[in-house]
């Protein structure tokens, strides 16, 4: 079987896999993601403490913000959550069967877990604790 | 597409990945809720905020989570068993990291050549980052 690559960007957005594909996509960015974000904080954390360089304090001051801390938090919770449910499904393929169900409970227990600290941080950020 | 057999991809080494990738997955998991429990039983229960909480889960190091105004930080996490916990915890995570920065690479980049020069820098960028993991590590 071969796949045709060559479609275009609105082909390809219009392609019909539902919340799955969502999913898989929303999968890949935040796992590149963090790993960009966890080489970036690896890199300047040496280029900060050894060569007190100021670049690296600068974007230090940036990821330690707010703001920045909820796109990690999001990114984290979301490959951890859809990745335990990905394990789950292939150690135990019977439960493939129930993929749609298994796909909105994981959004249900996202939700709460994701909004409830989110909402914390923002109303400490923005009235203060 | 249903049936669960077309989802395990052939050959030894996917196959050895993608069940490293699983495996991994989990076990990152039970690594990260340990920690952040220990995290909370060494005083962070009320002094923590998202970026802190996150430097103790992911990275149980004296070093690494000085910054957290707790403390018994040193006499904590300043042990071997916590040495060989983040040693184990670096390997998977950098290794489901790399394999998955692999996959992409792979679904994306067709041209062969290009494609073995980029696994090639991949390893050579893991090895090189696990040396230097494990000396942070032993050296606090």
């Amino acid at each position: 079987m071969t796949l045709n690559r060559r479609v275009s960007v609105r082909a390809g957005l219009r392609y019909k896999g539902e919340l799955g594909m969502a999913n898989w996509m929303l999968h890949r960015i935040t796992g590149l993601g963090i790993l960009l974000f966890v080489g970036m904080h690896v890199v300047m954390g040496f280029l900060g403490q050894q060569f007190a360089d100021d670049t690296a304090f600068a974007v230090n001051a940036v990821y330690q913000s707010w703001a920045f801390q909820l796109f990690v938090y999001f990114s984290v919770l979301f490959h951890a959550f859809n990745g335990s449910r990905l394990a789950l499904m292939d150690l135990f393929p019977g439960l493939i069967r129930f993929q749609r169900e298994l796909i909105w409970l994981q959004w249900l227990v996202f939700v709460p877990a994701y909004g409830l600290p989110s909402f914390i941080m923002i109303q400490n950020s923005l009235v203060g604790a | 597409m249903r049936s669960s057999a077309s989802l395990r991809p052939k050959g030894a080494f996917e196959y050895g990945m993608w069940l490293f990738t699983r495996l991994s997955g989990l076990a990152l998991l039970l690594f990260g809720g340990v920690s952040m429990g220990v995290a909370f039983i060494l005083g962070g229960r009320t002094q923590l905020d998202m970026p802190a909480l996150f430097r103790w889960i992911f990275f149980p190091n004296p070093n690494h989570v000085i910054n957290s105004n707790i403390p018994d930080v040193e006499q904590g996490w300043s042990n071997t068993f916590w040495q060989v916990y983040s040693m184990a915890m670096i390997f998977l995570a950098s290794g489901h990291a790399v394999n998955g920065l692999r996959m992409v690479i792979e679904d994306y980049l067709t041209r062969p050549l290009l494609v073995r020069m980029l696994r090639l820098a991949l390893l050579v960028l893991w090895l090189g980052g696990l040396v230097v993991a494990v000396f942070v590590i032993l050296a606090s």
